[in-house]
């Protein structure tokens, strides 16, 4: 699959320099629940930027926000739900757009959603087929011809036509993730967001889909992908972005992140505990648990599980940005 | 562990040429399969292969339609039968999904000590699980919430100590952490080891990363090498 058989967009961006193509750019986004009597801080303060060709991993522990960041962007969290900051896709704001926009414009057409067990999300009584002739009608990508748009999304993430008389009770994990996929790109978006696409899939399964998205990353797409697994991470990621306790902690390029210990290695010392943590790494577990989202400390969040932490990291929240590049920490490891 | 079973007689958790079929398709045919105590034995295949069911049968929960399992020697009742509560509770599972293998209805602390109630023994719940708690990093005030206040790992901590409760001579582990990130994942191994180490007890880990049964196990078996190769 190369750029050029892309409609529209993909194709226009495909050799682009960055910066001329598409981009996302999040700044300063920022989620609260208020509940009866607490507030729950999903996501604090969150910014990075994402262009077309790039994948960017969002990794942290299961409860870390990182789901809710990926809601937001996509206009789908609960009505209690208060949004703060911006997220830039080209001259829209995803958090101030109104759901009309959103729906019509952004949803499956600039964004499209790769979903987490998708063989959950399908409609069990219809075919893959007709969950795909209809993403393309109603997204307008159809041109006239559901079957042969249908055929053209399905090969391009990688399906057979023959997989497309299937049920969903029929697929395999693989083929659902695939399935799932090809709905993603129905509306040709140039943002794909990967919401935890490989949990419950084994091993090659894994690096099949990962392989998959670093194809469509190099055809183009801009590629969020957002997982607790580090090891399907290594396998697409251009950068990585560490989450914990709703804030974005560090931003490293991913060869950095995924040095030989010694060789590199991230400097955010949640990060580089995340890391250690592997069965193939030091298999250590962290200590403790990560804080509850309705009481946060005043200081760094990650100073009572933290090795190096001292007394002033739980009284003052540490500086965000470190020799030009996101990285909150007082103390980070080594050469930062 | 070549030859389970020719000398099945040995302490050891032990299917013989066990076979099961869902409707028309047949998952087992006559596999053997043993988990020495004292030992963590891994069992390595790719989604779908029947590994799971495998552990269903060695847990005492699926009745295989031929064959046989013993636990320590002892046969366990056939197919349509249950297998007498002595033995089932010699045997404990842990499953991949926490939110499917628990009562929603019951805080963490109830979960978990529910076995000792259910078994007569609850005269040193308050004991057991402290130690249990402690074991799996679990604190007093996550063990008096419910299930949907608590997060997959955390849950996941409970259904491991709550499989540990009755100090089971082995211990099923079907794709235990597949669902958790990395570190809670090497918390519940360390732990499950570490019980596996004090008491003796035989484990049978079953998973598809081969990368985390080799950390974890004394011996690893691939599914092909158990069930031969796949026919479909």
């Amino acid at each position: 699959m190369t750029a050029s058989d892309g409609p529209g967009g993909v194709a226009a961006f495909g050799g682009a320099s960055a910066g001329a193509g598409p981009s996302l750019a999040v700044e300063r986004m920022s989620v609260r629940f208020r509940l009866p009597r607490e507030t729950v801080h999903a996501v604090t303060d969150v910014s990075f930027t994402l262009r077309a060709g790039e994948c960017l991993a969002l990794v942290g522990e299961s409860g870390c926000g990182k789901s809710v960041l990926a809601a937001g962007l996509l206009g789908l969290l609960p009505g209690n739900a208060e949004l703060r900051g911006r997220a830039l896709l080209d001259e829209v704001d995803l958090l101030a757009a109104p759901e009309r926009v959103l729906a019509r414009r952004i949803r499956g057409r600039r964004v499209g959603l790769v979903t987490q067990s998708p063989a959950a999300h399908l409609t069990p009584v219809r075919t893959a087929r007709a969950h795909l002739e209809e993403a393309v009608t109603e997204l307008g990508t159809a041109r006239g011809d559901p079957r042969a748009a249908a055929d053209r999304y399905a090969a391009r993430a990688g399906l057979r036509p023959a997989d497309l008389r299937r049920y969903p009770h029929q697929l395999s994990g693989g083929l659902a993730q695939r399935v799932s996929t090809a709905l993603a790109l129905a509306g040709d978006p140039w943002l794909l967001l990967a919401d935890e696409p490989t949990t419950g899939l084994d091993r090659a399964l894994v690096s099949h889909t990962m392989a998959e998205l670093g194809r469509l990353r190099d055809a183009g797409h801009g590629v969020l992908l957002i997982t607790h697994d580090l090891a399907a991470a290594r396998a697409v990621a251009d950068r990585v972005a560490v989450m914990y306790a709703g804030r974005l902690v560090e931003i490293t390029a991913a060869g950095e992140f995924f040095a030989a210990p010694g060789a590199g290695g991230p400097a955010h010392p949640y990060a580089a505990a995340l890391l250690d943590a592997l069965p193939d790494r030091g298999f250590t577990p962290l200590p403790g648990f990560p804080p509850e989202l309705t009481r946060l400390p005043d200081g760094c969040a990650f100073a009572p599980r933290c090795a190096r932490a001292d007394a002033a990291c739980a009284i003052t929240p540490p500086p965000v940005v470190r020799g030009g590049r996101l990285l909150a920490c007082h103390h980070p490891e080594g050469r930062a | 562990m070549t030859a389970p079973a020719a000398t099945a007689a040995a302490a050891a958790l032990a299917a013989r040429g066990v076979s099961v079929r869902y409707g028309r398709h047949q998952v087992l045919s006559g596999v053997d399969f043993a988990v020495p105590a004292g030992t963590t034995t891994g069992l390595a295949g790719p989604s779908g292969c029947g590994k799971s069911t495998l552990a269903a049968v060695l847990a005492l929960l699926l009745r295989p339609h031929a064959g046989t399992v013993t636990v320590d020697g002892r046969t366990t009742p056939g197919f349509r039968y249950r297998a007498p509560r002595e033995l089932r509770t010699r045997v404990a599972i842990v499953f991949q999904q926490p939110r499917m293998a628990v009562d929603p209805r019951l805080r963490l602390r109830d979960l978990i000590t529910e076995p000792l109630r259910a078994t007569g023994r609850s005269a040193g719940a308050g004991a057991a699980l402290d130690r249990l708690a402690d074991l799996v990093g679990l604190t007093t005030e996550l063990l008096g919430r419910f299930p949907h206040e608590v997060s997959d790992g955390q849950l996941q901590r409970a259904c491991v100590a709550r499989a540990l409760v009755l100090g089971p001579r082995y211990l099923v582990c079907d794709e235990m952490t597949t669902m958790l990130d990395a570190s809670t994942q090497a918390l519940l191994v360390h732990a499950v080891r570490a019980y596996q180490r004090d008491s003796g007890a035989g484990v049978l880990a079953v998973s598809h990363d081969p990368v985390l049964l080799d950390r974890w196990c004394d011996e690893v078996r691939n599914w092909e090498q158990v069930a031969g190769p796949r026919r479909r």
